[in-house]
C-alpha cells in the first residue's frame, strides 16, 4: 500500500518544517503525497501554515528542513520559474500595465514561444474560461469574476501540470463563488491537472476537493475525501472545524470493540464509537453532528441510551428546523430536523428525550 | 399668494414649452443657478486668499519679467526719482530715425539732433542712464555719453564736427544702429543676447564673438547638468525607495527619516555641509590621505568645479526623487512579482516587465520634479559650483545684481522659463500628466 502510493507520487512533502524566526514552526513535521490529477485542498484557519505550505511548493519560500519533491525529482533549490507551476492569486496579480492577451501572453513569450503559436494558445485558453473577446481589455476594465477567469487562464496557458491555487474565490459574492467553484474543478478534471486549492472556506474545500487535508497549528489534522472527513472526523479540531458539531465533555468507563461507554460529566452514560480513546479512565469529547440527533424513539435501535433534554430554542430555517436544546450541562446542543410532512415543532420550556445511533456519536481526544 | 395654490401638474399644463419649473412656479434652471451661486461664491471667497496671494507675488511679477525682457525704456524716458516728473529722452533723434531709413550716414542734421538731445540728457542728469542702455549692446559708449552730455552746452556747429572732435567713435555706424533701435523702448536684442546673436551694422542677426558666446554654452551646461544630476538621482532613489516600500513599516519609517531629515534642514547648511566635506583640506581628502589612499601633493579638487555642483546638488534633490517613486512602489502588490515568477519568468525578466513599468509614473515625476529644480538651481552652484559649476540661473543672478542689466536678465529667465514649458508639454505629450504620482 505504501509502496503503491509511493510511485504515483506526483507532489511529496516529506518530513517538511518551516520557521521563520528561527523559534517557532509554522510548519511542524508535514508528510504528504499526492498522485497526479489529483485535486487536494488545504483547509484551515488563518496561520495554521496551510499557505505557508503553498509558497513553499510554487519556490517563494524556502523549507528550513525536509524535502519537497515533485515528480520524483527534489525541487528544494529550483527557483520558482524552473517550477513550472501554474498558480493563481488571491488578488488575481493580473498585470495592470497589460491587456488581457499580454497577460495570458507573458507566459509563453518567457518560454520563448513563437508568435503565431502564442496567439493561438492565449485564444484557446480564453475560450476554455468563456473570456473569448477580451483580448484587448485591461484588467481593470473586468469584473471581479471575470479578472478571476483571466487569472486561471493565465495559470494554465502555459499546460502545467500542478496548479497552485491560494484562496482564488475569497473577493467573490457568493453565487459568482459557486458557480466558480463548479468551473475549477470541471476544468481541473477535464485537463487531468494536478490542483492544490488553499482555502479557508469548508464549504468550497467539500464540494471541490478529491481529498482535504485540514490544517491547524502547523500540522495536517486530518486527509480524507470530503465525506469521510465530515461523517468520521478523527479529532476534536477536525469535528468542531467541519460543519456543525455538538461535544459532550465526560470519561471513558469501559471499552469493548468498537463500543465504548462514556459517563458524561453530568453523570448520564452513553454509548460512543471510540476513535482516539484506547483504554477506560481516559478523559474524552464525544461528538455528534445536528443532523444525527433523533427525538423520536421509533427512529432508534432498542436499548440506545436517551438523554433528557430542555428545549431551549426553536428557529425556523425554511428547510430545515433547529432547535437549541441543554443536554446534560451543554446549553448549545444543536438538533436539526428536515422540515418534513407532519414534522413536529418543538416548544421551548418543554422536556424531550433525544438519542442517536452509537456511530454517530465519536469519543474523540479531551 | 396666487402661486402658493399653484399644484404642479396645472404648472406643467401651462408651460410645457417654457420647459420644467419649481413647485412655486419658478423656472428651474433659474433656481438652481441661484442655489449654486451661493455655494459658489462661498468657495470663492475661501480660496481668494490664496488667489490673491498667488496672484500678487506669482502672476505680476512672472508677468513684470516677461514685460522687461522686451521694454527698456532707458533710451527714451527718464523718471525724476526726487519729483517723478518724466522727461522722454533723444526726441529728436528719434525725428531724424524716423525720417531716414536705416543704413543712411548720420549726417549734419542728424549730429544736431543728438546735440539737442544731449543737453537735455545733462538738464535732467540722464546722460549715465542713456549710454548704460547704448553701453549694453557696444560696451565702452557709456562714458562717451557722460562725457559728450558734460559738454552739450558748448557744442556749436557744425555738430557733426564739434561731437566728432569729442569722440571719434561718435561717426561708429555701429553705434547709430543701436542708438537707432535704442529709440524704441520695445526691443527684442534683449532675446538676441540671451542666444548669443547680436545685430550686425545692418541690422542683421550674426553671432558674437566667438570669445563672448556665454549664454548658450551656460544653458547647455545647465540642461546638460541638471539631466545628469536627474539621472544620478534616478539611480540612487531606484534601490533606496524600493527598500522603503518592501521593509516592513516600523524599519522604513526610520529609514523613511533618515530620507526626510536632510530635507527637513536648511538648505544653505547642508551646501556647506558638503563644503566642509569636499574642499581640499576637508574630511574626504583627509580621510584619503590619512589611509594612504592619496599622496599629501595630490588632494583631490572636489569643490568649486563641476564636481561639486554634481555631488552637493544630487545629494540636496535625492528626497524629490524618493519620495515620487515611494508613493508608486509601496501599492505596489508583491504578488505581481511572485506572479510572473511562477509563469517562468526570471527575477530579471520580472523585474523589467512587470515591476519597473509599473513604477514609471513615479519615475516620471521624480524626474520631472529634480530637473526642473535643478535646472533653476542657484544657491548650491553659486557656492560650490567655482567657475565651471556655474548654472544659468547664477548668470541671471549677475545681471540682476552686479550688471544691473535687467532686460537681459528677464531675457535669460524668460527663455528657462519657456524651455521648461516645452519641456513639461513634451512631458505631457509623451508620458501624459495623468500618470504623474506626487504622492
Amino acid at each position: 500500500m505504501a509502496d503503491a502510493s509511493r510511485s504515483d507520487a506526483f507532489v511529496e512533502f516529506e518530513r517538511v518544517q518551516k520557521s521563520y524566526d528561527g523559534e517557532t514552526l509554522v510548519v511542524k513535521d508535514l508528510n504528504l503525497t499526492l498522485p497526479k490529477g489529483e485535486f487536494l485542498t488545504m483547509l484551515g484557519p488563518s496561520g495554521s501554515g496551510k499557505t505557508t505550505c503553498l509558497m513553499m511548493l510554487a519556490g517563494f519560500e524556502t523549507a528550513t528542513h525536509g524535502d519537497i519533491r515533485l515528480g520524483g525529482v527534489s525541487i528544494n533549490n529550483i527557483p520558482p520559474h524552473k517550477r513550472g507551476i501554474g498558480m493563481v492569486f488571491q488578488n488575481y496579480a493580473l498585470f495592470p500595465h497589460m491587456t488581457i492577451a499580454e497577460n495570458l501572453s507573458f507566459p509563453l513569450e518567457v518560454r520563448n514561444i513563437g508568435k503565431s503559436e502564442r496567439e493561438a494558445k492565449v485564444r484557446r485558453a480564453l475560450e476554455m474560461v468563456e473570456m473569448g473577446g477580451f483580448e484587448g481589455r485591461r484588467p481593470a476594465q473586468l469584473s471581479g469574476g471575470q479578472q478571476q477567469r483571466v487569472a486561471l487562464a493565465r495559470a494554465l496557458v502555459f499546460e502545467p501540470e500542478l496548479v497552485l491555487m491560494d484562496e482564488p474565490l475569497g473577493a467573490l459574492d457568493k453565487q459568482l463563488r459557486e458557480k466558480m467553484q463548479f468551473e475549477i474543478t470541471r476544468l481541473a478534471h477535464d485537463l487531468g491537472i494536478t490542483t492544490v486549492y488553499v482555502t479557508h472556506d469548508q464549504t468550497e474545500a467539500l464540494t471541490m476537493s478529491d481529498r482535504v487535508a485540514v490544517f491547524n497549528d502547523g500540522r495536517i489534522q486530518q486527509l480524507a475525501p470530503p465525506d469521510e472527513l465530515y461523517e468520521e472526523p478523527q479529532n476534536n479540531f477536525v469535528a468542531q472545524f467541519i460543519g456543525e458539531n455538538n461535544t459532550l465533555a465526560g470519561t471513558v468507563t469501559e471499552i469493548t470493540g468498537d463500543r465504548a461507554l462514556v459517563q458524561l460529566d453530568s453523570g448520564e452514560v452513553i454509548d460512543a464509537k471510540p476513535v482516539n480513546v484506547s483504554q477506560a479512565g481516559e478523559r474524552t469529547r464525544v461528538s455528534i453532528r445536528p443532523e444525527r440527533v433523533e427525538f423520536k424513539p421509533e427512529r432508534l435501535p432498542a436499548g440506545a441510551h436517551m438523554l433528557t433534554a430542555e428545549v431551549q430554542e426553536f428557529i425556523y430555517m425554511g428547510d430545515t428546523f433547529r432547535t437549541r436544546l441543554s443536554v446534560a450541562g451543554n446549553d448549545d446542543f444543536i438538533m436539526k430536523c428536515r422540515n418534513a410532512p407532519g414534522q413536529q415543532r418543538l416548544v421551548p420550556g418543554s422536556t424531550v428525550q433525544i438519542g442517536w445511533m452509537p456511530d454517530d456519536c465519536r469519543a474523540l481526544d479531551a | 399668494m396666487t402661486d402658493a395654490t399653484f399644484s404642479p401638474d396645472e404648472d406643467v399644463a401651462k408651460a410645457p414649452a417654457k420647459g420644467l419649473t419649481t413647485a412655486d412656479g419658478r423656472p428651474l434652471k433659474q433656481a438652481l443657478a441661484r442655489a449654486q451661486s451661493h455655494a459658489r461664491w462661498r468657495a470663492f471667497f475661501l480660496v481668494a486668499p490664496l488667489l490673491a496671494f498667488i496672484l500678487l507675488t506669482f502672476v505680476v511679477p512672472i508677468g513684470q519679467m516677461l514685460h522687461r525682457s522686451v521694454y527698456n525704456d532707458g533710451f527714451t524716458l527718464h523718471e525724476d526719482i526726487g519729483s517723478g516728473t518724466q522727461t522722454p529722452l533723444m526726441t529728436n533723434l528719434k525725428t531724424w530715425f524716423k525720417d531716414n531709413p536705416a543704413g543712411t550716414d548720420p549726417d549734419e542734421a542728424a549730429f544736431a539732433a543728438l546735440a539737442a538731445d544731449l543737453l537735455v540728457l545733462r538738464e535732467v542728469k540722464a546722460a549715465g542712464q542713456a549710454g548704460t542702455r547704448i553701453n549694453y549692446e557696444l560696451s565702452g559708449s557709456r562714458s562717451m555719453f557722460t562725457k559728450a552730455a558734460r559738454r552739450a552746452k558748448k557744442l556749436e556747429p557744425p555738430y557733426k564736427e564739434a561731437i566728432l572732435d569729442l569722440d571719434e567713435d561718435w561717426g561708429d555706424p555701429m553705434l547709430w544702429r543701436v542708438m537707432r533701435d535704442a529709440t524704441s523702448a520695445y526691443t527684442a536684442n534683449f532675446y538676441l543676447a540671451a542666444m548669443d546673436r547680436t545685430k550686425d551694422v545692418d541690422g542683421n542677426v550674426v553671432s558674437v564673438n566667438e570669445n563672448r558666446q556665454v549664454y548658450v554654452k551656460l544653458f547647455t551646461r545647465t540642461l546638460m547638468l541638471s539631466l545628469l544630476i536627474t539621472f544620478l538621482c534616478f539611480l540612487l532613489a531606484y534601490p533606496i525607495a524600493h527598500l522603503l516600500a518592501t521593509l516592513p513599516l516600523a524599519k522604513s519609517n526610520l529609514l523613511m527619516i533618515l530620507v526626510l531629515l536632510p530635507f527637513w534642514t536648511s538648505l544653505l547648511v547642508r551646501t556647506t555641509s558638503w563644503m566642509v566635506l569636499l574642499q581640499s583640506q576637508g574630511v574626504v581628502n583627509d580621510a584619503l590621505v590619512s589611509m594612504g589612499l592619496l599622496g599629501d601633493e595630490n588632494r583631490l579638487q572636489m569643490m568649486y568645479n563641476q564636481l561639486g555642483t554634481i555631488i552637493a546638488m544630487t545629494h540636496i534633490l535625492l528626497p524629490f526623487m524618493v519620495l515620487p517613486l515611494y508613493s508608486v512602489m509601496r501599492p505596489i502588490n508583491p504578488s505581481y512579482v511572485r506572479a510572473a515568477r511562477s509563469l517562468g519568468a526570471t527575477s530579471w525578466t520580472a523585474f523589467r516587465r512587470i515591476y519597473f513599468p509599473q513604477t514609471v509614473p513615479g519615475i516620471g515625476a521624480g524626474a520631472l520634479l529634480v530637473f526642473i529644480l535643478a535646472v533653476g538651481y542657484y544657491i548650491t552652484p553659486a557656492l560650490v559650483g567655482g567657475a565651471d559649476g556655474q548654472l544659468i540661473s547664477n548668470l541671471i543672478a549677475f545681471h540682476m545684481q552686479k550688471s544691473l542689466n535687467w532686460s537681459l536678465a528677464a531675457a535669460l529667465a524668460a527663455l528657462l522659463l519657456g524651455g521648461i514649458l516645452l519641456l513639461y508639454w513634451l512631458y505631457d505629450r509623451l508620458v501624459g500628466i495623468d500618470n504623474l504620482k506626487l504622492g
